[in-house]
């Protein structure tokens, strides 16, 4: 086992295989920080230049490139606001707010070399465990696997912030979202109003994006200064890597987390963060600051989404079970290089394994280096106006968005999930809590469903799943337990509420009774189900009611003292724009409802067009320019990607050339 | 002065060359594809297996059509490849540059009348069909040596993890209600890996693998004792005869399996119809490349041809590892007879596996 690994690192080092490896990282570095785009989009890119290379120096490339984005996607997340990919949602939380006092450099280097010490454990594991990891995956059933879903939505008390009933109905409401489509159990189609586009549900990266990426382009645009305001990036550099150091075994801790949930397929990687998140409120002792800038909640979730890769290559190598989308991309790369995954990957093939295990190890290093080379140039974006910014993350996240299936449902569905984010953000309902609701959703169904079918109820016995159970239940006693006076250890994830009570309640009560609407209209639909495709929306929509209940009584009986009580809208805005937050919406629907007109590419040159001329004033030089300099960016990357790009009414009645077709 | 006369010499050439399409247009156009591009449609995401078939094709297809045009693979995945198709047959032009590749779970939902269908297959020239396989096996613990002692199964309840009624794990789940065997399908699995793990976990205890996925996965607890092989699904002649598969030519096809158990088939039954109907559109002809509706003769030839020449090609044949498998891939004339087992049913058994999947499994397809 040595000598193959060293054989494997020996082959790796010549010039050609380490300019592959440095080919990939250079390529994931600027997919990761484009917000939205993550491995798979990466991997798509470079699937067809497999063709004739060869196997070493194809398995650098291809790893150089998974291993740096979840280190890359950092720089959206920490300094946007914006979730770089579904690995670093959690960044956001406290990455962003830092990055608003001045602290991004620290934030950054911080979350680089806890990514880098997360990239390396990771890569250690696959070493070691990849050789004994088969009976401990096998281990874990269907039973075992929801379980975890359980510690998963656990989680949801942790980032409820101060209302607990809110959280738990944001958590019923992404429930009721993630069942759209397909029921595991039957096949039977749920809430998809008979369109073909719902039949396999909301695509992760839309709701991700919507929820996230939506109301914080519509606020900082409201702001009408750039990210940065007055504030610089600052010079923490160093105290970033100190703070890491300091910090080093939760860092482990974190590590570990994420490399075992990534080695446990079926998971899926997009909670990885948010319980190394969970679990670092959950144990620290001061909490007060998480959720305002609490360089903790950077380290934990940053230091598991990058061991993660690592674990999640277990699978993918000794059973080839894919964990996550861009490992599914990742393995038919290996297929196409003439590598069938199986058991011989711990034994006959093992060199091949140990050559993806120093390339996980020397491109994290790599990337790790590029990332702080790049961060003072990346990070100067967060000084320019915002409103010269704006078009250019609009174009990216919808780009982001239509990967899913290269069509205009995938915009209308960015912009209805948008107008949630928007909403759930300022009534205070947690979006993390929702999101995690989202993602375990079909998890959570499949594998109770699975578990009862395989085991019968007996399955809540299992001593596996009792353990994993009673580490849930520590960990909500964790996370609960107070000093006297003191709260419970709850992230305000939308803001204070003390802040934000506002006199005037109506707009929140009519909020509130739209969702109360949606959990009835959940409620009705699953009602037409068979018993095992309806029983899951129908407990969902019991839940969501009666919490959305609680949440809204007080509210409507007039006691207006309580965290229930929120409307961001109450609090004083320095600055602002006319109409709002709606008018920055209606800018969206505009883009959407040209593309539905015109085409994305025509439809994205005139949005430039227009918003630089009349939101950021532009000059007519500049305006084009900008405009020029957007429309080449699309281009290069839709060639590469072989993208027609969604149609409109236009392209319906006239066959055009590419790009309009 | 002399750029003006190079344009009038281009436009006077370009003239010409038009009369000449133009005038050999109705005897025989020269197809060439020179500095074209070819789009490959496929109606699935990056990563899965018809992604990996066509890409791995690809270059080769590129070879050996006149004028070697680049051939690129363009996914339009969604509504479990129904979109695509959808949209291939509303929009892809029949002038060479768009084909489409679909695969089993494209053709399931036509086959079984579903009406979110737009595509008609019986529309579309094939110009290739790859097929596939795959083995069922059960745990050694049964003490079933082979298929011929399958009747011992027949009061025990198995349990089979399905990726769904109507997904590829509609073939299983035929070929054991037309076996007499007792299954429970568990549904909800995301792939046939997901099966296997089931199975090696012993919450399954029968499951089929694709061949590839046997030779590494499966065989590997074969040796070690812990499982048996029952039978593969076989493959088509082209003469539409279920022959054994070329990979396991040691193990008895379904059908053979089903005369060790029951005798000698006389007469095919409408539950046999319709199984077969399914076998051979989810793998003995799983995957058929085809060009739009109204595609000129010419051009169909021409990658009629191109496939007989890419399939040939040595590099292919040395590079085609677990891609392609062993099997034998339908070009030239014996494309037709393959795709029409891929694509048609006879009505009464179309009706019998709709009632049958509305009966036991609640499934509605209008």
């Amino acid at each position: 086992m040595l000598d193959t690994l060293f054989a494997a690192l020996l082959g790796l080092l010549t010039f050609q295989h380490m300019g592959f490896m440095a080919l990939g990282v250079i390529l994931g570095l600027m997919v990761g920080i484009l917000p939205g785009l993550g491995g798979i989009v990466g991997l798509s890119l470079l699937l067809p230049f497999l063709y004739g290379m060869d196997q070493t120096s194809a398995l650098a490339m291809l790893i150089g490139l998974v291993a740096v984005i979840p280190t890359s996607d950092t720089f959206a997340s920490v300094l946007m606001g914006i979730p770089g990919s579904t690995a670093s949602q959690a960044t956001v939380l406290d990455g962003f707010p830092l990055s608003k006092k001045g602290q991004a450099a620290r934030a950054l280097s911080a979350a680089f070399s806890a990514s880098l010490m997360g990239g390396l454990f990771g890569a250690l594991v696959l070493t070691g465990f990849v050789v004994v990891a088969r009976p401990l995956i096998l281990s874990f059933s269907s039973a075992e696997l929801f379980a975890l879903t359980i510690f998963g939505l656990s989680m949801v008390g942790v980032l409820s912030g101060s209302n607990l009933a809110k959280g738990v109905a944001a958590a019923a409401l992404g429930l009721a979202f993630g069942a759209i489509g397909a029921a595991p159990a039957t096949g039977e189609y749920r809430m998809e109003f008979g369109w073909l586009y719902l039949m396999n549900g909301v695509p992760l990266v839309i709701v991700a994006l919507g929820l996230f990426a939506v109301p914080e382009i519509v606020d900082l645009l409201r702001g009408g200064s750039s990210i940065a305001g007055k504030t610089t990036l600052g010079k923490g550099w160093i105290e970033g890597i100190k703070d890491t150091w300091t910090y080093r075994w939760l860092a482990l801790r974190c590590s570990g987390l994420g490399a075992i949930i990534g080695a446990i397929p079926g998971l899926g990687g997009s909670v990885v963060d948010w319980i190394a998140y969970g679990h670092v409120v959950q144990t620290s002792k001061d909490r007060s600051q998480f959720g305002k800038g609490d360089i903790r909640g950077v380290i934990a979730p940053e230091s598991a989404n990058n061991a993660k890769e690592g674990g999640g290559l277990v699978p993918t190598l000794l059973f080839g079970i894919p964990g996550s989308g861009s490992m599914a991309v990742f393995l038919a790369g290996l297929i196409l290089l003439g590598v069938q995954p199986g058991p011989a990957m711990a034994g006959r093939n093992l060199d091949v394994t140990y050559t993806i295990v120093w390339s996980l190890a020397l491109a994290n290093v790599i990337g790790t280096l590029l990332c702080i080379v790049a961060a003072p140039g990346i990070a100067r974006l967060t000084t320019i106006r915002y409103t010269l910014v704006a078009p250019f993350m609009i174009m990216v996240i919808s780009f982001a968005s239509f990967q899913a299936t290269r069509s205009l449902y995938d915009l209308i569905a960015l912009l209805v999930m948008g107008i949630v984010g928007v909403l759930l953000k300022r009534f205070g309902w947690p979006r993390p809590a929702f999101l995690i609701g989202f993602v375990l959703a079909t998890q959570a169904e499949r594998y109770l469903y699975q578990a009862v079918q395989f085991y019968d109820w007996g399955f809540l016995t299992r001593p596996l799943v009792l353990t994993i159970i009673g580490l849930t239940v520590i960990s909500v006693w964790l996370g609960a337990r107070k000093k006297p006076g003191e709260k419970a250890a709850s992230v305000n994830t939308e803001g204070t509420s003390e802040l934000a009570q506002a006199g005037q309640v109506w707009p929140q009560l009519v909020f509130g009774g739209l969702i109360l609407a949606a959990f009835a209209f959940v409620f009705w639909e699953s009602y037409g189900l068979s018993q095992l495709g309806g029983i899951f929306p129908t407990w969902v929509a019991v839940i969501g009611f009666a919490a959305t209940l609680v949440a809204l009584l007080p509210l409507a009986t007039g006691r207006l003292e309580t965290t229930a009580n929120f409307d961001a809208e109450t609090a004083k805005r320095e600055s602002d724009v006319k109409g709002g937050a709606w008018a920055m919406l209606a800018w969206l629907a505009g883009f959407v409802g040209g593309v539905a007109l015109v085409g994305f590419f025509a439809a994205l040159m005139i949005f430039f067009v227009v918003f630089l001329r009349t939101m950021a004033k532009t000059s007519w030089v500049k305006t084009l320019l900008l405009t020029l300099a957007a429309g080449i960016f699309m281009l290069t990357l839709a060639r590469a990607l072989n993208l027609v790009m969604p149609a409109g009414l236009l392209q319906a009645q006239f066959n055009l050339p590419w790009p309009f077709r | 002065m002399k750029n003006s006369l190079r344009f009038a010499k281009g436009v006077a050439a370009a003239v010409a060359a038009a009369a000449t399409l133009a005038l050999t247009v109705p005897a025989q156009a020269e197809v060439d594809f020179s500095g074209q591009t070819v789009e490959w449609w496929i109606p699935f995401g990056e990563g899965g297996g018809s992604d990996v078939w066509a890409r791995f094709y690809a270059p080769y297809l590129s070879k050996y059509l006149p004028g070697q045009p680049n051939v690129i693979v363009r996914n339009v995945p969604g509504g479990g490849s129904i979109t695509g198709t959808n949209e291939f047959v509303a929009r892809a032009a029949p002038d060479g540059l768009s084909i489409i590749g679909t695969s089993g779970s494209t053709q399931f939902p036509y086959l079984l009348g579903d009406s979110r269908v737009q595509y008609e297959y019986a529309d579309l020239e094939p110009v290739l069909v790859s097929p596939t396989g795959g083995v069922v096996y059960i745990p050694a613990h049964f003490g079933v040596a082979d298929a011929s002692e399958l009747g011992k199964l027949m009061g025990t309840e198995l349990i089979y993890a399905s990726q769904g009624a109507t997904s590829l794990d509609l073939v299983p789940m035929l070929a054991f209600e037309v076996m007499g065997l007792n299954v429970r399908h568990v549904f909800g699995m995301t792939g046939r890996g997901d099966g296997r793990l089931a199975f090696e976990r012993g919450e399954a205890n029968i499951d089929y693998q694709t061949s590839s996925a046997y030779l590494t996965n499966v065989l590997p607890l074969v040796e070690a004792g812990d499982a048996v092989p029952l039978f593969s699904w076989g493959v088509l002649d082209a003469q539409g005869n279920v022959q054994r598969d070329p990979t396991f030519p040691d193990l008895p096809h379904f059908l053979e399996a089903y005369e060790m158990v029951h005798g000698p088939i006389s007469a095919y039954g409408i539950e046999l119809q319709a199984y077969l109907a399914f076998f051979g559109s989810g793998f003995a002809a799983q995957k058929p490349v085809m060009l739009p509706n109204g595609t000129p003769d010419e051009i169909v030839q021409v990658y009629r041809q191109a496939f007989i020449d890419a399939v040939n090609d040595p590099d292919l044949q040395a590079a085609k590892g677990d891609i392609l498998g062993d099997y034998e891939q339908a070009v030239g004339d014996d494309v037709a007879g393959v795709y029409a087992a891929a694509t048609s049913i006879d009505p009464v058994a179309r009706d019998w596996v709709r009632t049958y999947l509305s009966e036991n499994y609640n499934v509605t397809l209008d």
